[in-house]
């Protein structure tokens, strides 16, 4: 193995540092007992731990993806090391065969044969239209009737193994917990039942489909050939960085621009008004497409920034995360701030000006805490639009950078082949399952999260 | 007519069913008003719903009978209880605001009903229509069909209220506490108004109410509800003269009433049972001062005292509230001593903006030159009808709003244009207990740090461990357990939460409560914990109170001190006996004489006063009461009255006093 050069991108930078603050925050809760207690009311909620597990593996897909190095190429001993171009992430290191067993084309989920015809020249038969094997997919098989049964094995053979492993898990749970009946009967504190019933259900597909995809495409393969699976594998992380950084761009100002303006009133509301009234009344798209042309310019005459592709598509990632920060706060803000000219009037507010509390004070004990079930379902709402925005920006060309897969440029590359005969579903399929499951989850994980933090549902 | 038989109404929560109404039996003759009477959360609302079949999505009905006119009601299909519902059976609620739909004229909401149940649409429709509205006592007909809610006053939102359940020509009326939300002078209004219709049609009625005076006034027979069970079925003459149940006696003994003027009230300990915990013995035990061993095991069977009057209780004795407990409280008789906080044209104007460049183009006088003043340890209360300005005088004193003249002399110092830190070394003097006690504790901060909230902003108890030391003493004070610093509001019943209210304001040893209705949205056993704890306070701390308030039974019973308020002005002021005794000012007169009283011989002579309050952005010129005052002359209509002594503390602006 040759030597290798970490390469730290600034999106890299900030999902780490979003894990430190997440365990930063997370030592302060344990410190805090009534934190902790309502933290522990979404841990004994079922649907919220499901939701969390399978959140928590798209993470860790994430987060995977979020090494980045690159390989030292071969050469001669006291020459300077050169590295590779080109930037992997420990992800993609640990599904090499998926990047590099690419096909030439479109290929059905668990095909032989590709989904073209091609001219192939057989001796004795001189050059015939025939559907040509893969050259990766099933290409183990000698006999292509076999692949029923050998799919089949292979699936009860790592399916058993999976189920293997759950229970060990599940046995050190039960364990620890007292039993596997109090863990059966949801008598835990943590709803491990919900948790282990997930996991089963993640093991039990992830395992046999990892194996398999090592001799087949389980999901197909695109227009040039690379595995959608491999695919999906690196949306996830576009997704996640764009749900998350942006929700981090736009949330604080939201926040502060919508409290400020409906609990002083007079000229600084009038201001924010005009503010957002102003960005609202300029077609989105429009705006983003202008402010992510204007950077690509940028981008594009200054190449000596950066060193590698990987490099200049992260940052237009991240300025495109921004971008779109900046023209989405006017909804939630303008909904923070009629729920504050409500929550202004009521008696508590006034009970506390009465004493003196200062203005900033009063906002950040009586009213923020009052409108956090509000932020926190704009914030899910906020993130699968997110998702969705990217795709249609993606299509209009002023997403990410083409060479960065996405959820948004995977529904794209697949919308036109919709329209062919037969039709090409599986890209599409594959991409709007991942991005259901994802979003599916924060919802129900953060409807969890709002319930154990009502004082009044608890 | 009606006739309900072991009723069982419940409610399914979380794979259990709670019994709201637990087998209660009672009937309605025709031209006969019951009441039922009692607290909130005893299940009166829910039996009214029951019984037209209306009950929320989780409800439902387990079992009994409701005949009208012997046909079974419960059996019914839906499509036929239809034409029952507005036909022959009509409900009056409680919100005039809420029940009319604001996008629809009256004229559609009542022809809605005379097309559904009558056929009648078109002209005669609307003939009959502007018969309807006569008959609620709507002036100009005509022209109010054709307008919306929002152009109608509170009454006449109730009076329309009225016309749509008369529409449909029904048998039995069920009005759930029509008159709650209105003024005492609307409230006279719309309950002559309901007496009248009844005997004029032969109505039965079903009146839902927690007001003991309305029952005086309303009811023939009064049926008294407790944890979802009927205890006491009476008619009016045997119910105030002769209660039997302990807890009507109760109910009675809780009243403030100037009779009780410097005692403590009776009040009822605890709170009414949840649903999920009903007690398998008799429901009222353990808040019962006359509990027996019995009491606990069995529930008790109906007992027949006098013919008609029958009661659910073990108890045979008498007078379950012994009045000899009631010990003198305060000093009623405290020597005024120098005022410590002085008012004196006092003006709180907020503009009317129009248009785009949002010019002012006048004012609403909320507040229009008031003078008061209160001496250390007295309880002024000052009075006023909804709309008055006798909150945003309050707010005003603490300077929340902003007056826009005048001044607010504190122990010699100005209060108005004060600001920063002077402002709040001030507020530490003055503070404020509010009206609803679920509106002013903030959900999600926990009782300990409500109450040390004012402790910290002002400064007094920096260190911890004295602070918390300092909340868990107050909580004593106010009579809760030192427990309750961790846990949130939404715990606490209603008026354990004003406790709380009160605590957080006496937090900063206050020399002043500004109490804005502290107790009109509890009910009378809790409202007399509050006002017992309130005058004990008082008599320990020597805290004075401005009392807000529109309850004159409150105001007999507390205050030392009375100022009349009407329309942003003080109409009349002086001592409580003076004021109420012998008051000058026409509204006063009405005001009192318009409080329905729980006593059977309650209605001498009325003053009804017709209209409603005008509103403040343009009020009558002259006097302000002269649209509705029978004195009036010309003299009135023209020029607003100066103010005149009556005696020393007593005076009164009004032209003609006395």
């Amino acid at each position: 193995m040759s030597g290798f050069q970490v390469v730290v991108l600034w999106s890299d930078v900030l999902v780490w540092l979003l894990v430190l603050a997440g365990i930063g925050v997370g030592v302060l809760i344990a410190k805090s007992p009534p934190l902790l207690a309502a933290w522990r009311r979404v841990g004994a909620n079922r649907v919220g731990m499901a939701s969390a597990t399978l959140l928590l593996a798209f993470i860790v897909i994430g987060l995977l993806d979020s090494l980045h190095y690159r390989v030292a190429l071969d050469g001669k001993p006291g020459v300077k090391t050169q590295y590779a171009i080109e930037v992997l992430s420990v992800l993609d290191a640990l599904v090499t065969p998926l990047r590099t067993q690419n096909e030439k084309t479109y290929s059905a989920p668990f095909a032989t044969h590709l989904y073209a015809k091609e001219s192939i020249e057989r001796p004795g038969l001189g050059t015939v239209r025939e559907y040509p094997r893969l050259k990766f997919g099933a290409s183990h098989l000698a006999d292509t009737a076999t692949l029923a049964d050998d799919v089949a094995a292979t699936a009860l053979r790592t399916g058993a193994l999976a189920l293997f492993a759950w229970l060990a898990l599940a046995a050190v749970v039960a364990f620890r917990c007292g039993g596997w009946r109090a863990v059966w009967r949801g008598d835990t504190v943590f709803a491990w039942n919900a948790v282990l019933a997930t996991l089963a259900a993640i093991l039990l597909v992830l395992v046999p489909l990892f194996a398999l995809a090592g001799d087949y495409h389980v999901f197909g393969t695109d227009k040039v050939g690379q595995d959608v699976l491999y695919q999906i594998l690196k949306s996830v992380r576009t997704a996640l960085i764009i749900g998350l950084v942006t929700t981090l761009v736009m949330l604080p100002m939201a926040v502060l621009l919508g409290i400020v303006a409906g609990y002083f009133r007079g000229w600084i509301d009038d201001v924010i008004q005009y503010l957002y009234t102003v960005l609202n009344s300029i077609p989105g798209v429009l705006l983003i497409a202008a402010a992510v042309l204007m950077m690509q310019v940028v981008i594009d005459t200054h190449p000596e920034w950066f060193a590698t592709a990987a490099e200049r598509a992260d940052l237009r990632l991240l300025a495109l995360c921004f971008i779109l920060g900046i023209t989405s706060w006017t909804g939630l803000c303008r909904l923070l701030r009629g729920e504050t000219l409500k929550l202004r009037e009521l008696e508590y507010i006034q009970a506390a000006q009465a004493f003196g509390v200062s203005s900033w004070r009063i906002i950040l004990r009586h009213i923020l805490p009052n409108l956090m079930h509000i932020v926190i379902i704009a914030l899910v709402m906020d993130f699968s639009g997110l998702v969705l925005a990217e795709a249609v920006l993606s299509y209009v060309g002023i997403g990410v950078d083409p060479t960065m897969t996405s959820f948004g440029t995977m529904i794209n590359n697949a919308r036109m082949e919709l329209g062919r005969e037969p039709v090409v579903w599986w890209s599409l399929a594959a991409a709007f399952a991942a991005m259901f499951l994802l979003v599916l989850a924060a919802n129900l994980f953060a409807d969890a999260v709002r319930d154990a933090f009502d004082p009044r549902a608890a | 007519m009606l006739e309900v038989k072991d009723l069982r109404l419940g409610f399914s929560s979380a794979r259990q069913m709670l019994a709201a109404v637990d087998g209660i039996s009672f009937t309605i003759a025709k031209g006969e008003t019951f009441a039922l009477l009692g607290e909130s959360g005893c299940g009166k609302s829910v039996t009214a719903q029951g019984i037209l079949r209306l009950l929320p999505a989780a409800g439902r009905v387990l079992g009994g009978s409701v005949r009208l006119d012997g046909e079974e009601l419960l059996a019914l299909p839906e499509a036929d209880m239809r034409a029952y519902r507005g036909g022959r059976m009509a409900m009056i609620f409680q919100e005039p605001a809420t029940s009319l739909n604001p996008v629809l004229t009256v004229g559609r909401q009542i022809g809605e009903v005379l097309e559904r149940h009558l056929d009648m649409t078109g002209e005669p429709a609307r003939q009959r229509m502007l018969e309807l509205l006569r008959q609620v006592g709507i002036a100009d007909p005509e022209r109010r069909l054709d307008e919306y809610p929002f152009q109608l006053s509170g009454g006449m939102k109730q009076r329309v209220m009225i016309a749509i359940a008369l529409a449909g020509e029904p048998e039995l009326l069920i009005a759930d506490e029509p008159t709650t939300a209105l003024d005492v002078t609307v409230q006279a209004q719309i309950l002559d108004l309901l007496a009248g219709l009844q005997a004029e049609r032969g109505m039965g009625m079903l009146l839902i109410t927690h007001d003991l005076g309305v029952v005086a006034r309303m009811a023939h027979r009064i049926g008294v509800m407790y944890a979802g069970e009927l205890v006491e079925v009476a008619s009016r003459e045997d119910f105030f003269t002769n209660p039997r149940h302990p807890y009507t006696q109760a109910l009675f003994a809780a009243l403030p009433e100037v009779s009780r003027r410097g005692q403590k009230l009776v009040t009822i300990p605890g709170q009414v049972p949840s649903l999920a915990a009903m007690p398998s013995g008799c429901r009222f035990a353990d808040r019962c001062p006359q509990v027996m061993a019995i009491c606990r095991e069995q529930s008790p069977a109906w007992r027949e005292t006098t013919a008609g009057h029958v009661v659910r209780c073990h108890w045979q004795g008498d007078r379950a509230v012994d009045d000899a407990a009631c010990h003198s409280l305060t000093e009623l008789d405290l020597q005024a001593a120098q005022p410590f906080l002085e008012v004196a044209e006092l003006k709180v104007h907020f503009p009317i903006r129009k248009g785009i460049l949002q010019r002012i183009v006048g004012h609403v006088r909320a507040v229009d030159g008031v003078a008061l003043a209160i001496a250390p340890g007295r309880t002024l209360a000052l009075v006023g009808e909804s709309g008055c300005g006798k909150t945003t005088v309050g707010k005003a004193l603490l300077q929340l709003i902003k007056p826009s003249a005048g001044s607010v002399r504190l122990g010699g110092s100005e209060l108005v244009g004060l600001s920063g830190r002077r402002l709040r070394a001030a507020r530490r003097h003055m503070q404020m207990v509010f009206q609803d006690p679920f509106a002013s504790l903030n959900p999600r901060l926990r009782v300990g740090e409500i109450i040390a909230e004012g402790m910290g902003a002002l400064g007094l108890e920096k260190e911890r461990a004295a602070q918390t030391a300092a909340v868990i003493a107050l909580l004593q004070q106010v009579g809760l357990p030192a427990e309750a610093v961790g846990r949130f509001p939404h715990e606490f019943s209603g008026g354990q939460r004003q406790r709380i209210a009160i605590a957080r304001a006496l937090a900063v040893q206050p020399q002043l409560l500004i109490c804005d209705e502290p107790t009109s949205a509890l009910d009378v056993s809790v409202q007399a914990q509050i006002l017992n704890l309130l005058k004990a306070l008082q008599a320990d701390l020597g805290v004075a109170y401005l009392f807000i308030t529109h309850n004159f039974a409150v105001v007999e019973y507390l205050a030392h001190d009375v100022a009349v308020m009407y329309l942003g002005r003080i109409v009349e002021r002086g001592q409580a006996e003076e004021v109420l005794r012998t008051p000058q000012h026409p509204y006063t007169r009405a005001l009192l004489s318009a409080v329905p009283v729980p006593r059977l011989e309650g209605g001498e002579q009325r003053i009804r006063l017709p209209g409603e309050t005008p509103s403040p952005a343009n009020p009558p010129a002259g006097c302000h009461f002269h649209p509705r005052c029978p004195k009036a002359t010309d003299l009135c209509r023209q020029t607003y009255p100066e103010t005149t002594t009556i005696s020393a503390t007593h005076s009164v602006a009004c032209h003609f006093p006395g």
